[in-house]
This record gives structure tokens, sequence and C-alpha cells, in this order.
């Protein structure tokens, strides 16, 4: 056990699935870099370095580079996981599914279906996503709530560097099309990470902080943001419980429901645009199913509907901040 | 005792750093015994009582209920009554100001685990202390590790030294645990005795660790100075097998939770970090193996297998057996199935770990065997 980095420990995670399963392959633009080039060979292992190392131990047989075509990567590598390998593969931006997914919606989500459950698709796409980066509307976005709303698709957003590791090790061991973000923000954190494999199941909440007053549901870098939140307020007498939902799809319904049941009242933090996100799907969910246990109304607390802006001064403004989770904890703890 | 002898924030577990004053239980000015319960303390994982480890008089409560402290931070300060209070006051005054360069060595200096090879497995242990004589080993029970002694090994280690190491299958040790029977674990302890060098320790095993600390010096007497065996396993065919199954099944949260409230007399106790803890050692590979296999081949069919303890005569060495009340898991009535050469103890209030529930009356029984 010793400290990781969010990024190293997602390289760890797909190092030790490499070396334990042939059929786990990565893929993606400059994945290892300097292919065809004259040059330094594993020059970036992918736009951040997540990659880095692995061509050296697996080769360029397994580490593939390639072309700045996502529909065509993207597809190769549903194609891949339809015919028996295990890709993960690299979307570098969330924002640029646009172009490829039909072969991740329409093909991959719908594969096990069609062909009577016979068909598995063991495919992992790996993308960053998220705001704070500096880089722009079509660089910034989050997008997780249109994964989520595709049956047949797995979506994953780990909150942490341990996380991280067991959540992408379970991503590549299972058979179904998984769609893995990673905050780009994130990728420097640390904390204790096991050296050995491990798994972390997919639709179990983790229960970052537990309290009686307020529940609040957030997820990636907003639980984070909540942590802090609930840390501050415990020391003025109101206690919260941080839910951390680790997968968007499948969504632990019941420790939501529950964690409400117990507290009576629900933040729901959400980085993504504000219109069918996950945090109106989670206040659906307890409006309908845990409305006589509310004491209070539900508090949202995302973006504004529109772009990520491109001036830094906006887009601080954008992005939920611990001050924003604060208030609207504070609103209804008071109700 | 010196004059002036300080209290302070203990260190429980390696991952311990701060703590939590929930109730002081003697008011200022009072008379102390050793081992009496001074205040509670509240950690992310447990909350227990921090005992005296001397007689004198409660001079100054330095830290009010509600602080929260490092470890190493004064709680309190006891003194003889003709300690004037401006010695006091500067006492305190100095041990603040020398706080943070004190707090920076310990953290320097602190204990770490080390990895050893004990015959081609590779065991996780942490070592305590440095007196001369044999060193007290104490080996956890069956899903634990070495962190289940964080209320003894800091205690003992006082006066001793003291090694807690991981079992096969456990911790941070191999998850290879071949047939994982008695055989293999108290042969794999054996082996680490070699690479510590250590001819003979005094050896303190809880639940399956004390059928592995007994076999083990029925192999080789000569390893053992003496034998604590708490709430012990190998005494009688009895073991709760809805607790061993659980414990291998549970992967979530709150199935987990469940399964360890029986481990307490209190399960108020079972806090969300123990359980997540847990919960993460659980989700490493090669556990669910090490643990079926394990609970396969030392809980047949739902029964103890080695049933060790009418064998227990054949040692010619200090030996006592120390059970929780209330244990859930192993009955208590198998304290009575031993030798009448084995002092058996059982405490009221405890139940399956009472080593950690009653810390510090198991830790006096641990250092009165040795000391015979």
């Amino acid at each position: 056990m010793s400290n990781k980095s969010f990024r190293q420990a997602i390289n760890e995670a797909l190092a030790q699935e490499m070396r334990r399963d042939p059929a786990v392959i990565v893929m993606g633009e400059d994945n290892a870099g300097g292919l065809g080039a004259p040059g330094e060979d594993d020059a970036w292992g992918g736009v951040l370095g997540v990659t880095k190392g692995l061509m050296p131990e697996f080769g360029r047989e397994r580490v593939l580079d390639t072309p700045i075509s996502e529909s065509a990567f993207i597809g190769a590598a549903v194609g891949a996981a339809a015919t028996g390998l295990r890709p993960v593969a690299e979307l570098m931006f969330v924002d640029f599914m646009g172009v490829c997914f039909d072969q991740i919606f329409n093909q991959a989500g719908k594969f096990k279906y069609m062909f009577g459950g016979k068909a598995v698709t063991p495919l992992v796409v790996r993308t960053m996503f998220g705001a704070g980066f500096r880089a722009a509307s079509q660089h910034s976005q989050c997008l997780y709530p249109i994964f989520t709303h595709i049956p047949g698709l797995k979506v994953v957003i780990p909150s942490s560097p341990y996380e991280a590791k067991g959540l992408m090790i379970q991503a590549i061991r299972d058979d179904d099309p998984v769609i893995f973000l990673e905050h780009k923000v994130m990728y420097d954190d640390e904390e204790e990470v096991p050296d050995e494999p491990y798994t972390i199941p997919f639709g179990e909440a983790n229960l970052t902080r537990e309290g009686g007053d307020v529940t609040i549901v957030a997820f990636g870098r907003m639980v984070q943001f909540s942590n802090q939140v609930a840390d501050k307020l415990e020391k003025e007498g109101i206690s919260c419980t941080v839910v951390d939902p680790r997968t968007t799809s499948p969504l632990d319904t019941d420790t939501i429901l529950e964690c409400v049941a117990d507290t009576g009242r629900l933040v729901v933090v959400d980085e993504a645009n504000p219109r069918c996100n996950m945090a109106t799907d989670i206040s659906a969910l307890v409006a309908q199913e845990a409305f006589g246990a509310l004491k209070a109304p539900i508090k949202m607390v995302t973006p504004p509907h529109t772009p990520v802006p491109f001036s830094p001064q906006l887009e601080d403004l954008y992005i939920p901040t611990p001050e924003k989770i604060e208030a609207a904890v504070r609103a209804v703890a008071g109700a | 005792m010196t004059k002036i002898h300080p209290v302070v924030m203990p260190k429980w577990g390696l991952a311990m750093a701060e703590g939590t004053v929930v109730e002081w239980h003697i008011v200022e000015g009072s008379e102390v015994g050793a081992g009496d319960d001074l205040l509670d303390i509240e950690t992310t994982k447990i909350t227990n009582v921090v005992e005296s480890s001397h007689a004198g008089l409660l001079r100054r409560q330095v830290a009010a209920e509600g602080a929260t402290l490092p470890v190493g931070a004064l709680l309190a300060v006891m003194a003889e009554a003709e300690v004037p209070d401006a010695e006091i006051d500067a006492f305190i005054a100095d041990f603040n100001a020398n706080f943070e360069v004190a707090a920076a060595e310990a953290e320097a200096t602190a204990p770490e685990p080390q990895i050893i090879d004990a015959g081609g497995v590779a065991i996780n242990l942490l070592r305590m202390g440095k007196a001369d004589g044999p060193p007290i080993v104490l080996i956890h029970g069956f899903g634990g590790d070495l962190n289940n002694w964080m209320f003894n090994q800091p205690m003992l280690a006082e006066r001793h030294s003291v090694y807690a190491l991981d079992l096969p299958g456990h911790g941070r040790s191999s998850k290879d645990v071949g047939a994982g029977d008695l055989t293999m674990l108290s042969t794999t302890l054996l082996a680490a005795l070699d690479t510590l060098g250590i001819e003979a320790a005094h050896l303190a095993g809880h639940s399956l660790g004390g059928a592995i600390s007994m076999q083990a010096a029925l192999d080789n007497p000569a390893r053992a100075a003496s034998l604590t065996l708490v709430a012990s396993a190998g005494l009688g065919p009895d073991i709760d097998m809805d607790y061993i199954e659980g414990f291998v099944r549970a992967g979530r949260r709150k199935e987990m939770k469940q399964v360890l409230q029986a481990l307490f007399a209190d399960p108020g106790l079972v806090s969300r970090d123990m359980v997540e803890e847990l919960l993460k050692y659980k989700r490493l590979d090669g556990v669910d193996r090490a643990l079926t296999a394990i609970s396969g081949a030392v809980f047949a069919g739902g029964r103890q297998t080695g049933v060790l303890g009418h064998r227990l005569h054949e040692l010619g060495i200090p030996m006592q057996v120390i059970w929780g009340a209330e244990d859930q898991i192993i009955p208590a009535a198998h304290a009575r199935e031993v030798p009448a050469t084995v002092k058996a103890h059982v405490l009221q209030g405890a139940g399956h770990m009472v080593h950690m529930e009653k810390a510090g009356e198991v830790n006096a029984l641990i250092e009165d065997l040795i000391a015979r």
C-alpha cells in the first residue's frame, strides 16, 4: 500500500489486468505515442499520460496508437470486444462522443439484447470529462447523463484514486460495455491505494460521510466538495450523509432511499447540465418513492443551462462549488 | 513515577492521526489507581477507554470533552499533591511548546509494518517495543489482521518486544493459503519466527489464531514461552457458522455491518471505518478464495476440525484462556475445556473481540502470565 495518484491508480489497474489476461488491450490517440515517427517511443501515454509505460511492457500489439478518428477506432473496439478481446479504448474527451455514439449506443449497448443474450461486449471506454481545466465548451462537458439514458451501457464515475483502481478492474472484467469517466482535474489527487488488484462492485453506493440531518448525493469531483462541506458543517451541528453512487448505471437506488428515509432532507450535486441530469433523475426517484420521508423540498446544485464558458471568471462561476453546496444544505437543514 | 506524568492521546492502529474526547470518568483532583478508566476517546474507527498507566492524583484535565486532538497531544496531568500548581502550569506550557517537534519525531520514528519471507509465504508484520527476553507474538483470528491488536500491542510494547502479524490470506500477507488448514497456518507462523530469529515467544492468539498458536506450540514445544488463548478456536467443536459464512459472503456495507455486530457485546462499536476497512480487504483478489479455503479446512461441516485443548497438558509452560462472557462466535463454555493447570478468565461485558472491548484487563492478564 502506498500513496498513488488518480492517474497512477488507473495505470496500475490497466497494467495488472493486462498481465492477468492476454485478451486485455488498450487503444486510443497517442496511447503510447511515437508510432511511425522518429524520436521517442511511448512519448505520451494518452494526452494526460494515463497509459504511459504500458507499451514498453506489453508492446505495440496490445497498446495501439489510433488515428484521430473516433468513429473508426471506437467502432473497432466494439468489434474487438464482440469477437473475443477486452479492449480499453480511450476517448480523449467525452465531448467527442458525438462522432462515435452510434457505435456505443446502437451497437455495443444493444448486442446482448439483439443476439438473445448470446453475445458479450466486454468493452471499456475511458474518457475525460468535467470543467475547471480552462479547456472551453468543447472539452469540458460531463455528458454522463446521456450514457446513463441508454439501457445496455454501464456508467462509472470514480471519485478518488482508490475508487478509480477498483472500479477500473471491475470494468475490465465486466462482460458489458462500460463508460468510465475520469474527471480531468483529479489526475494528480493522491491517496492510499493497495498494490494488489481489487474490484469494487457496480451498483453499490459508498457513504463517504454518515450523518443524520441531510443526505447529499454527489458524483465524481462533487463528492470531494460535498465531503468538505459535510466536515465543515459537522462542527456546527449539521451532520450530513454523503452518498457517492459510484455508478450512474446501475444506480444504487436502495441506498439513496434508505439515506433519505434516515435524514428526510436531500441535496443532489451534479456537475452535468441541469436538464435531464442525475440530479433530476434522483430527485424524481426520491419524490416518487420517499415523498413521505421528506421534511424539506429537495435542492439541486448544478451549473446553469449553458455551455461551459471559456472565460476563467465565468467558468469558476459555472461550476458547483463547496459554497453553493453549503448554502443548499443550510437551506434544507433550516427548513 | 516521576513527579509529573502526562496523559497523552494514544495511537490506536497505524491509521489513527487524531481522536475526540468523548467523556471524562475521573474528576480533576481525584486519586487514580493504575488501570483505572480515565476517559473515553473516539476515533473514526472505534470508541475506547484510556486507562491510567500510573497510580496518582489527577491534577489537571487539559483536554475538554468534545475536543479533537492529534495523537500524542496532552490530555491530562498527573502529579503528587505536593507539586505546586505553578509547576503544573509550567509543565503544560512546556509540553505544548515542544509538542510539534515531539510529534514530528514520534511520527518519523513510528513503527512501520514490514513484509518478511516465512517459508516461501510473504508475511506482513509490525514490531513494537525493544525489550530483551522472549518477545510477545500476537496472532489474529479468521478474517482479522494485525490491527485487531491496536489496543494491546502499543501497551504491551512499553515493557516487551511485541510482534503482530497478518496470517496468510489476511491483511497484507500473501493470499495464497495452500490447503488453508491448521498445519499450513502454524507452519507459516513457525517459519516467520525462524526468519525473525526468535527462538521462543510468548504466543497470544485470538480465535483461529489461538488454535494456530496451540498447534505451533504442540508441534514445537521449545518455541512457546507461554500461551494466551483469547476466545480461542481449538478448544471445542462449536462455532457460529452463520458468522463465518456471513463474513465470507458479505460484499455490501450493510451486510458487513450486521455480520460484524455479532463480534462485540456492544454492537455500537462497529463503525463506518471498520466496515469500510474490511470491505477493502475483502475486495482484494484472492481473499475470497483464501477465506473459503481456510473456512473449508478448519470449520468443515460447520464444526471445528482441530480440537487440541485436551493436549495442552503436554506443554509445561504458563498458559491461560481469556473469554468474553457474551461471545456469540465461540461459546465461552469452551473456556472450561482445558486442563486444570490452565487458568481460565471469563470477562463480563465483552463479546468475541474481548481483547478490544476489555483491552486493559486482557493486557494485564498477558503481563501477569509472562511475569510468572
